[in-house]
């Protein structure tokens, strides 16, 4: 059973109007279970609006999506997925642990395991001590944690990420992709994960989707054959600067600028 | 967010110490360059009519300060329901909108008048009505908002979870109106008692604070005048500080006044 199949998929904003923008065109991509695959382009390449219709946020166009065999929207439905964006999203007027409770909430759970869950989800990202903190009292670098227990809660097989770490420094993001990939060792999870920075697509990825703008569509599929596990010395490897440079040469070229993925959306 | 006495000492003395050097520097100037009392009483004449006036006061400041407590809640609430209706039917938004901002156009103090002809000449009524619908715009301009003007990362989060409209609702729109809510209050308190007295100047009972501040200032009784204002004064403060009285209890931690993360 494939984590996502997606077939054929094509995607115009405001179709048979004068605005109308073609977004992504003529898409396939399957991802297997576990595997780590990054969607990587300049602005307006649609990689955003790619994880937004595997998240059945938006309905494509034409072709078809199915996320664990099922199509998106009942996978949707079944909390199938779990999604972190850029800002973490968290509610301020709930605290760490009842903010990883949310999804929880709205699947029925009743209240003393969800409260367990959401504890061995801050465990699991190392915020325990701040279990009953606001979301205002903690660092951009642990509120994304929040917002990634969160997504993992309900122990999804897969995660939607949108530039998660985009708004954090260099060494705090650094330490975040660490983190994520021993997370996602130990829930096995698979990601497919939405980003700008080279380095962080191949430290991260077993595949690399290299995308290219207007009309948004795959150029390359590069596959990122570092090995399982990844360390501080992964990113001194040579390895990792070839793989580095051969994304960074597949997106040599490419108009840069242009309008924003998130302004597309209608 | 408990303070230390000594940081609530180094908040309070400034304007204390301005307040009192303003209130001498008044004194003085009515003293040296020898006011006449129609003019302008001394701090320590309006004092003295204050003391000596304390029962008539209070009895005003009840009927105002009822007035205004009527208006509020009466106001407060159909403000809520209302902007609740706008955030679930669209077009009731649409529809109503132009009529809201015409309303707002309209010198509101007008209105007592018309309401005034509409009932009893004693009829506490018309001045309630006036209150209610000051309080009323306040409140549903910012609940609206505050229902309405959800974060959009949280609403994709909700979606994703294939959370109900109701859900969504109850869990994110409503608590983000609360500080809205509270923002609206603090507007609408003081708001509230000045529409009280305002709303006594267009006739009927002789009996509230702003009806005595007319009816003393016609008799040239001006330090009587300035007590009356005090009293409307106290009464105002009084409201506003109840009005964020409630905000620290229904927002412990100070979340409503919080920025949202990053965004």
């Amino acid at each position: 059973m494939n984590a996502v199949e997606i077939r054929n998929v094509s995607k115009v904003f405001n179709a048979g109007r004068p605005n109308a923008v073609e977004a992504l065109v003529d898409i396939d991509l399957t991802i297997e279970p576990g595997e780590f695959v990054s969607l990587i382009g300049p602005s307006g390449c649609g990689k955003s609006t790619e994880l937004r219709l595997i998240a059945n946020l938006l309905e494509p166009t034409t072709g078809e999506i199915s996320v664990n065999a099922k199509p998106a929207r009942q996978a949707r439905l079944d909390q199938d997925y779990g999604m972190a964006f850029q800002q973490a999203g968290l509610f301020e007027w709930r605290t760490v642990t009842k903010n990883v409770e949310l999804p929880l909430e709205l699947k029925g759970w009743d209240k003393e395991r969800r409260r367990a869950r959401a504890l061995e989800m801050l465990d699991l990202v190392k915020l325990s001590d701040f279990a009953d903190h606001l979301p205002w009292q903690l660092s951009g670098g642990m509120q994304q944690r929040v917002a990634i227990a969160r997504a993992l809660a309900a122990r999804p097989s897969l995660l939607l990420m949108d530039e998660p770490f985009g708004a954090l420094d260099e060494m705090t993001r650094e330490h975040m992709q660490a983190e994520l990939l021993r997370i996602c060792a130990e829930t096995s999870t698979t990601v497919v994960f939405v980003t700008h920075s080279i380095p962080e697509a191949v430290y991260l990825s077993t595949r690399v989707v290299v995308m290219s703008p207007r009309p948004g569509r795959t150029k390359v599929v590069i596959d990122v054959d570092l090995g399982a596990e990844r360390n501080v010395d992964t990113r001194e490897d040579p390895a990792f600067f070839r793989k580095v440079t051969e994304v960074r040469e597949a997106l040599r070229g490419m108009p840069i600028g242009g309008p924003d993925d998130m302004a597309l959306e209608p | 967010m408990r303070r230390s006495p000594r940081s609530i000492f180094q908040a309070v003395w400034p304007p204390v110490v301005f307040g009192v050097g303003f209130l001498v520097v008044w004194e003085t100037a009515v003293k040296v360059f020898d006011f006449q009392p129609y003019f302008l009483p001394a701090p320590s004449a309006i004092w003295a009519e204050f003391q000596q006036n304390t029962t008539l006061i209070w009895d005003a400041t009840k009927v105002s300060g009822l007035n205004a407590l009527i208006g509020l809640l009466v106001g407060t609430a159909l403000g809520v329901s209302m902007s609740f209706l706008l955030a679930r039917f669209r077009l009731l938004n649409d529809l109503t909108t132009p009529l809201a901002i015409g309303l707002n156009a309209v010198p509101i103090f007008v209105l007592v008048s018309v309401f005034n002809k509409m009932f009893a000449i004693t009829s506490e009524v018309p001045r309630r009505l006036m209150v209610t619908l000051v309080v009323y715009f306040i409140v549903l301009v910012n609940v609206a908002r505050g229902l309405r003007e959800v974060d959009h990362t949280q609403l994709e989060l909700m979606r994703s979870y294939a959370a109900s409209e109701s859900a969504i609702l109850r869990k994110v729109r409503v608590p983000n109106a609360v500080p809205y809510l509270f923002t609206a209050l603090k507007i609408a308190a003081p708001a509230a008692v000045i529409t009280a007295f305002v709303s006594e100047y267009f006739g009927g009972s002789q009996n509230g604070l702003g009806s005595r501040i007319v009816s003393n200032i016609s008799i040239s009784k001006n330090a009587a005048a300035w007590a009356y204002v005090l009293g409307a004064c106290l009464l105002g403060l009084t409201f506003y500080l109840i009005a964020v009285a409630l905000e620290g209890v229904a927002t412990p931690g100070g979340v409503g006044s919080r920025g949202r993360d990053g965004s």
